[in-house]
């Protein structure tokens, strides 16, 4: 197997897959938004509990590849009791990791998508569940798509 | 054996070329095939040679440009057997064939109250177009069911579907997802006793057996070059003349018109009604050049290669633990479906990469299928006539080494 593969199906990420963290729907959300990425039929919902500004609970329920539900999973552990400025932020953070590759200073177990960077197609995979929730944040009922994004 | 078929993959330039370590093993071919050396040679003498705009021209080279493009035309009338090459409008391919009926036939016979009859199985090209002209003439749309993971059309269900309210019926050849072959003639038979027309999406079929319009006995047949053997950009649409005759044309331009005044126009006959602005002449002729080099090959061989090849797959992969196989267990068109219990398509189609594999992973355009079975995407592998059974054994090979490493073995 080369290094690019072992690098984008990390030990990490199988796991996530394998047994995906807070997959389902949360009966007390008061959030929640859709997305889908059109070129692949990868769709992501994601619930939230806002607690005034911060994640008090977050899970997703959703069908793709193992890069899309690992990052979903992944990603509802990152964001739980964060606010919306610090979701943003980490957002921002995963996107350069997922784009170019770079591990962040940080130790982060978002570090475990660094190799995404070189299967371009897969980006969207591992960015669909962000965009999800960044707006089920901003109370945004349009669904998310991945293709109207610039990844 | 027939000498066309010796050597046949020295004819395809591209298959010949290593992917992440590994020789080529091309199986995407119901997306696109390779191209052989002759039509790929045929386009570059048009454009060494012949290359001018066809039509109105007095000078040598637009009159051989015009000879070449009509040529092309009679070439693709006989690959189908249609009556008159008039009946053969050039197009962009499937999508766009469709897209003329639906919006040509289908905006000026269609009416609320009329209902537009489709199979659960088509791809989304011969789906959104119907959906458009429906909302457009208030016709409604009706679905002939797909029954079980054999994936069959439910023909008795025709009986109660097939009402008089139905004025098309339009179905695919070959399932591009399940590989079901559909019994077209009995279904055009069937639609024109109901006082429908018909309208078959041959995508699928077109390259890989033959396809006759008159033993069919459909209204309307649509297919793409490229996905026999020819270029991109270039498809055709057969339409019966009487039919033709009596549609108004859907776009408007140059080429199409017999005169123009400021506020009128007149329209020429079929073909040149249906094809607005400069046709797409060069690719035409590479399409011409895929018509002679599959009749070299002889489409009841390829059916019979295609077909073997998809089968023999079909049996291999039922040995791999925790898959599903979509499709007719029997005969059926040149590819086999299949999604992995807990593994997701295009983690299989990456994997296959990784080992020089070109499958196709998704949904293939063909969601409302997808659904009905219960599925969100499978892998594809689909053959051609340079894959051999040497392939399936990389491809099962691979398939196992996937499965292990994510532990579903």
């Amino acid at each position: 197997m080369s290094a690019d593969l072992s690098d984008l199906y990390q030990n990490v990420i199988l796991d996530h897959n394998r047994r995906p963290r807070n997959r389902g729907r949360i009966p007390s959300a008061n959030r929640s938004a859709h997305g889908d990425n059109p070129s692949c039929g990868d769709q992501c919902d994601v619930f939230l509990r806002l607690d005034g500004d911060r994640i008090a609970e977050i899970s997703f329920e959703g069908s793709g590849c193992a890069i899309s539900q690992a990052s979903a999973s992944l990603m509802t552990t990152q964001l739980k009791g964060k606010t919306a400025a610090e979701a943003e932020r980490l957002y921002g953070e995963f996107h350069e990791i997922v784009t170019t590759g770079k591990e962040p200073e940080e130790i982060s177990d978002l570090a475990a998508f660094a190799g995404v960077h070189a299967f371009p197609a897969r980006i969207k995979c591992a960015t669909l569940s962000w965009h999800a929730a960044l707006n089920a944040l901003k109370g945004d009922p349009a669904a998310a798509t991945t293709e109207s994004h610039t990844d | 054996m027939n000498p066309a078929w010796h050597r046949i993959r020295d004819q395809f330039p591209t298959l010949h070329q290593k992917v992440n370590g590994h020789p080529l093993v091309y199986l995407d071919n119901a997306a696109t095939t390779q191209k052989p050396k002759s039509v790929i040679e045929a386009l570059d003498r048009f454009y060494e040679r012949d290359n001018s705009n066809v039509h109105r021209g007095l000078h040598a080279l637009s009159m051989r440009a015009t000879d070449a493009y009509e040529g092309a035309r009679e070439r693709v009338r006989r690959f189908i057997n249609a009556e008159h090459s008039e009946e053969i409008i050039f197009t962009r391919g499937t999508t766009e064939s469709i897209n003329l009926v639906a919006a040509s036939w289908g905006g000026a016979n269609l009416k609320k109250g009329d209902v537009i009859l489709l199979t659960e199985m088509e791809h989304h090209s011969n789906l959104v177009p119907w959906q458009l002209v429906a909302q457009r003439t208030g016709a409604t749309l009706r679905y002939l069911p797909v029954t079980g993971d054999e994936g069959l059309l439910d023909l008795p269900a025709l009986d109660r579907l097939l009402t008089p309210e139905v004025k098309v019926f339009a179905f695919t050849h070959v399932s591009n997802t399940l590989g079901t072959i559909n019994p077209v003639a009995e279904l055009c038979a069937r639609a024109r006793r109901a006082g429908a027309i018909s309208v078959v999406d041959a995508a699928q079929s077109i390259g890989h057996m033959p396809v006759d319009v008159r033993a069919i006995g459909c209204d309307f047949l649509a297919f793409s070059g490229h996905k026999m053997a020819a270029v991109t950009g270039i498809g055709a649409l057969y339409g019966r003349q009487a039919l033709l005759d009596a549609m108004p044309p859907w776009q408007g331009g140059g080429g199409m018109i017999s005169s123009v005044d400021l506020f009128e126009s007149r329209w020429k006959p079929s073909p040149e009604r249906f094809e607005a602005g400069t046709p797409n002449f060069g690719d035409a002729v590479a399409l011409g050049a895929a018509c002679d080099f599959l009749d070299s090959l002889g489409r009841e061989t390829i059916r019979e290669h295609d077909g073997a090849l998809a089968r023999t797959a079909y049996e291999r992969l039922a040995e791999l633990p925790g898959i599903r196989i979509i499709g007719p267990k029997g005969e059926r068109g040149g590819l086999v479906s299949f999604a992995f219990r807990d593994l997701h398509a295009h983690d299989v189609v990456t994997f296959a990469d990784e080992d020089g594999i070109a499958l196709r992973g998704g949904h293939h355009c063909n969601q409302p299928l997808m659904k009905r079975l219960g599925l969100t995407s499978t892998a594809r592998a689909s053959f051609y006539v340079y894959n051999e059974e040497k392939e399936i054994d990389l491809l099962v090979a691979s398939m196992r080494r996937t499965i292990k490493f994510f532990g579903l073995d």
